[in-house]
């Protein structure tokens, strides 16, 4: 085990990997000199530019040539830069990507990793601080994950490295910093496999990405009160892990789904709606989202901060729902 | 539009290599022909986008290319896909959505595909192809291979972002790619020149360092040896390369269009363009019989009427293959069982 931070077991997780499979490649802007979050800092070093390539501000083209790259053998690992940019390559992800081994009938696969920083931090408004993981949970295609620990960081990345078709990777960008034991020569991490962060009999809060942290908070302060709060951090939501999270319901009858991004049309709808078909008759309480407003991100904190959704009003929900 | 050139200096005639060029553009023509039959049988019920009139182009392209070079192309990719070597009935079938096609009926005209020729597909969407293309090339290089990338699009694929972009890669990384450009006038139904400032594709290919060249697109002979020399420097070391072709889309935009935005006066002028004829005055110029050139068509349409056939007595796809090829990870099935 080794103390390290969530930037740099990313880092970690592609280097091992680039060490492992010499068609292994990273793309993008500014990653000779190290990721516009130092994600990849020292990799030029080793690998050299045709392998840790710097790339025009041309996401478009980062994203179209990487599908070309990984018809025609490598394993391109893409950097978006904020998940915001990668909007501007929509067209080459969604309808290039994600459809090319299906609608070519299986005669390709499109081995690549998007990596696309996520999420709120310091002030950044509307346009360099969105969660858009849900909108690729809607592609046939593509699989979706969002690791919240250094060492779910780890594993996770070096399990998208190795699957054979496109993988859209959300790394939040509040999480850089946070530190972790990372076992380093664990094996990667399956997607589909929710990781229990917290066991509890009373009810049930699924998350992923940086809520994992507060909904954390929220769980310790309800245990303090005597609420017993099982918490499960999806770690990818597609494919998620729906016995997890059935069994979890199934036990504690009461579920809070919460993520950072916008609540309608979020991801938490689509666990939500599983729960009520799977477990209507065995609900203590109406299923509850606890996501941001339909309103885009502002600049001004007071502003900013209407968006959160804060660790007091996930116990305050908790709270309620168990009392009920 | 174009007229012929003419006033072309006489040439030396290579009849073998140009034989097979008039051969293989009957062969698209007939292929071509087979597939509006069959979608006016409603048996294709998506949209193609027919290629007669621009049959040089992909003929005096893909003449130099090896098979295990890359091929990317656009909505209107029947003839390139030939070209490269495809298997027609393979094609067809996949036109009618059928078992056997190359992509197993689950994609139909768009996004032909036979990645065993190094055609790594057309694209429903105009200028997609050109990054990808890139990709490859990049890939190519990545690799240390000695392939090249080739992407054919329209003139209307020139006003899209990905075009700047791809170049632009292609040019900044050194890569091994030629980019062709069938210029047919029409972007869709629009006149591409009444849609598109400045003075047209090579000058923006030229803009960017990259060596352009522009030809009589329905001279399969220009287009051969403007290929040629393209190509090899490509492939060679030297950096991407562009290629304009001038032509005349003979058809309208798709299957359904009858293009009445066109003059019928400007559409008769283009057929006396044809660029199958050229060729054919070519060869029998240099000594070719008239029958062994009849021949050729007759042989092409006998050929692609069988395809069709074949195609027309084929099954549908198994339903289960809807399922499959989504993904590795996540079986779909689980979730339509829900339901």
């Amino acid at each position: 085990m080794v103390t390290m931070s969530y930037a740099e077991a990313g880092k970690q997780a592609l280097a091992d990997e680039m060490r492992r499979d010499p068609l292994v490649w990273a793309v993008g802007e500014d990653l000779g000199r190290g990721g516009v979050f130092g994600q990849y800092k020292g990799l030029v070093e080793e690998f050299g530019p045709d392998r840790i390539s710097d790339a025009p501000i041309s996401e478009a083209a980062i994203m179209g040539a990487s599908v070309g790259a990984a018809m025609a053998g490598t394993r391109p690992v893409v950097e978006m830069r904020f998940a915001d940019f990668a909007l501007c390559a929509v067209d080459e992800l969604v309808n290039q990507a994600a459809k090319a081994r299906y609608m070519l009938g299986g005669q390709t696969k499109v081995p690549m990793v998007i990596r696309e920083p996520m999420g709120m931090w310091r002030s950044s408004a509307a346009q360099h601080s969105q969660s858009l993981e849900s909108w690729y949970t809607h592609i046939p295609g593509l699989t979706v994950a969002a690791p919240s620990t250094p060492a779910d960081n780890f594993g996770l990345l070096k399990s998208a490295i190795r699957a054979d078709d496109p993988v859209v990777y959300f790394e939040h960008k509040n999480l850089w910093g946070l530190e972790g034991e990372v076992d380093e020569a664990a094996d990667p991490i399956p997607f589909g496999k929710a990781r229990i962060e917290r066991e509890g009999a009373d009810i049930t809060i699924v998350a992923w990405s940086a809520m994992v942290h507060f909904a954390r908070e929220a769980v310790n302060t309800l245990a303090e009160e005597g609420i017993s709060a099982e918490l499960i951090d999806l770690r990818s939501l597609w494919p998620w892990d729906k016995d997890a999270v059935l069994a979890s319901v199934g036990k504690t009858g009461r579920l809070i789904v919460t993520h950072e991004s916008v609540s309608v049309g979020g991801f938490g709808a689509e666990i939500a709606a599983t729960v009520s078909e799977a477990l209507f008759g065995k609900l203590k309480a109406p299923v509850k989202r606890l996501a941001a407003p339909r309103i885009p991100i502002s600049y001004a904190p007071p502003l900013e901060d209407e968006v959160r959704v804060s660790p007091a009003r996930i116990a305050e929900t908790a709270r309620a729902m168990v009392s009920q | 539009m174009n007229s012929p050139n003419t006033s072309a200096p006489a040439r030396n005639v290579d009849v073998a290599r140009h034989t097979d060029h008039h051969k293989l553009m009957h062969r698209i023509r007939a292929f071509e022909t087979a597939a509006l039959k069959a979608n006016e049988e409603k048996l294709v019920l998506g949209a193609i986008h027919p290629s007669i009139g621009q049959e040089a182009i992909a003929a005096g392209v893909c003449a130099n290319l090896r098979r295990d070079d890359y091929l990317l192309s656009t909505h209107r990719g029947h003839g390139h896909t030939l070209a490269k070597g495809a298997n027609a009935n393979q094609m067809m079938r996949e036109l009618l959505g059928r078992e056997g096609g190359n992509s197993q009926g689950k994609g139909g005209s768009m996004h032909i595909a036979d990645f065993s020729v190094g055609m790594l597909g057309a694209n429903g969407v105009v200028g997609a192809n050109i990054n990808i293309a890139a990709g490859a090339a990049h890939a190519i290089k990545l690799k240390g291979e000695d392939k090249v990338s080739l992407s054919i699009f329209g003139d209307g694929a020139i006003n899209r972002g990905p075009f700047l972009e791809g170049l632009n890669w292609a040019k900044v990384f050194e890569l091994p790619a030629v980019f062709v450009c069938e210029d047919n006038g029409f972007a869709s139904t629009t006149r591409t020149d009444a849609m598109t400032a400045g003075p047209g594709p090579a000058a923006r290919a030229e803009s960017l360092g990259i060596p352009a060249v522009t030809v009589d697109g329905n001279d399969v002979v220009a287009v051969d040896e403007a290929a040629r020399e393209l190509v090899e420097a490509a492939r060679s070391g030297g950096g991407p390369r562009f290629l304009v072709c001038k032509t005349y889309r003979l058809t309208g935009h798709t299957a359904a269009d009858a293009a009445p935005y066109r003059p019928s006066a400007e559409v008769d002028e283009a057929w006396k363009n044809d660029p199958i004829a050229r060729c054919a005055a070519l060869l029998l110029g240099a000594g070719v019989s008239q029958d062994e050139l009849s021949a050729h068509a007759t042989d092409a349409t006998a050929e692609m009427e069988a395809v069709y056939e074949d195609a027309k007595a084929a099954a549908w796809p198994a339903i289960d293959l809807a399922y499959a090829d989504v993904q590795d990870i996540g079986d779909p099935r689980e979730e339509a069982n829900r339901w």
